[in-house]
């Protein structure tokens, strides 16, 4: 099968775009874990809400509110308009919603992970003589290293298949923002786009099949490791 | 040596203990839910005492009326448990070796070749904690814990979920370390049996309160 100039394009963007998702959101989902996971403070049930808020809402709703914020008129869009940095109907706006729809999963994961983490495992460290920073580093962050990788698997398999709120936010510009769900769409609506439609969406699933069994590989590499399964 | 006087409470628990502690091996004999475990991480630092103070070689380590409370890092005392915490992802090699590489080279006051031979652990270095037996794991944990060469060392049952056979040598070792290595013992346990043989300063522990025998 080989793919006219357009569907590349569809297909190189839509993994762009997930990596770059994966890449940026990968500290900020740490980060959210560990505060959901070992802290407990003031707003913590506010804080947890605006993580998985995009889970349950429509994705429009994202979508529109990125809009206002950082379109040209918008509070921080106008800012970056200064600099020449424009997000709203460009690919980066692309990664930023996506980035807002998969977070949740990937913070979730990573959480799962570091609560079912053994706690005496980081105070043995820390007994040793390494700092607490140190003891995240070297003991709870390795540890928790098939939550981290699930967690990518799945932001990254969202990000492919993220449609609602980068549609509102970004549109469906050709070789800008048509990632693989927006050229899926675009396909469907016109009478004569049936058979682009097939192959695309055969090439969707042929990318989100790759990434869950790269995924579960290096998953499962990790269990034998640390002995959890035999390998 | 040794000096703690310590308050917590924990919903229907109130732990309240007072003590000097003087000899090389202290011994604390309690029944489950007495409070030994909480008094060790207390002393540890891992929990923080409501009120009281605590002094190890002259040196105050928690007053918590003058806001003094040197954090667990800082402290330099050893707490081995029952199960061992080996760290799973390192090898045996890089798990005692985990303190020890923290310390200036002026405080490494135990060299890692001649207590790897001592304990008989030398044929496991490559190996990850998975792959040993009971016995070995409190070996590994016991040279890990003595090379980070802590100012006390607080045993947790260690040695409880190992046969005599296996338990015996180690408990000899034990005894000896106070002697050969300068580091005070305090160990807790329910089992009568190994107070007698480390032969210790003898405590007991009941409801949250400590009586010396």
């Amino acid at each position: 099968m080989t793919l006219s100039p357009d569907e590349l394009q569809a297909v190189w963007l839509s993994v762009k775009v997930a990596s770059f998702c994966v890449l940026l959101g990968v500290l900020p989902a740490i980060a959210l874990a560990w505060l959901l996971a070992r802290c407990e403070f003031w707003g913590k049930s506010l804080v947890e809400a605006l993580v998985f808020l995009p889970l349950v809402l429509p994705p429009v709703v994202p979508g529109y509110l990125l809009l206002l914020l950082f379109g040209r008129q918008g509070m921080i869009g106008s800012w970056l308009d200064q600099y020449g940095i424009q997000v709203a109907f460009h690919w980066t706006g692309a990664v930023l919603a996506s980035l807002l729809m998969c977070l949740p999963l990937f913070v979730q994961s990573i959480r799962l992970s570091l609560q079912q983490q053994d706690i005496r495992l980081e105070q043995a460290a820390q007994l040793l003589g390494a700092s607490q920073f140190r003891v995240f580093l070297t003991i709870t962050l390795p540890l928790c290293w098939s939550g981290i990788l699930v967690g990518a698997v799945l932001a990254f398999g969202r990000s492919l298949g993220e449609f609602g709120a980068t549609i509102t936010f970004v549109g469906n510009i050709n070789g800008e923002t048509r990632t693989l769900p927006l050229a899926i769409y675009s396909a469907i609506q016109n009478p004569e786009g049936e058979t682009l439609a097939l192959r695309l969406i055969a090439l969707s699933v042929c990318l989100a099949f790759a990434a869950l069994l790269v995924g579960n590989w290096l998953n499962q590499r990790q269990q034998s490791r640390l002995g959890h399964r035999h390998a | 040596m040794l000096e703690f006087n310590l308050q917590l409470r924990r919903g229907e628990f109130a732990l309240d203990m007072q003590a000097q502690m003087t000899q090389p091996i202290t011994l604390i004999l309690g029944a489950s839910g007495s409070g030994k475990s909480t008094l060790l991480a207390l002393l540890a630092g891992l929990l923080k005492a409501e009120s009281g103070h605590f002094i190890l070689n002259q040196n105050m380590l928690l007053d918590v009326k003058s806001k003094i409370n040197q954090p667990t890092h800082l402290r330099r005392i050893g707490l081995m448990w029952q199960d061992g915490q080996l760290f799973p992802h390192l090898t045996v090699q890089h798990n005692i070796e985990y303190g020890y590489r923290l310390l200036k080279p002026a405080q490494r006051q135990i060299q890692p070749k001649p207590l790897i031979e001592l304990l008989e652990i030398g044929h496991l270095l490559q190996r990850r904690s998975r792959h040993l037996s009971g016995g070995e794991k409190q070996r590994v944990a016991l040279c890990r814990t003595l090379l980070a060469s802590p100012r006390l060392l607080l045993l947790d049952e260690p040695l409880t979920a190992l046969n005599p056979a296996l338990k015996q040598p180690i408990l000899a070792f034990l005894k000896t370390i106070p002697a050969q290595f300068g580091i005070p013992l305090l160990y807790v346990t329910h089992q009568r049996e190994d107070s007698e043989f480390l032969a210790g300063e003898l405590w007991t522990c009941e409801s949250g309160r400590l009586t010396q025998l």
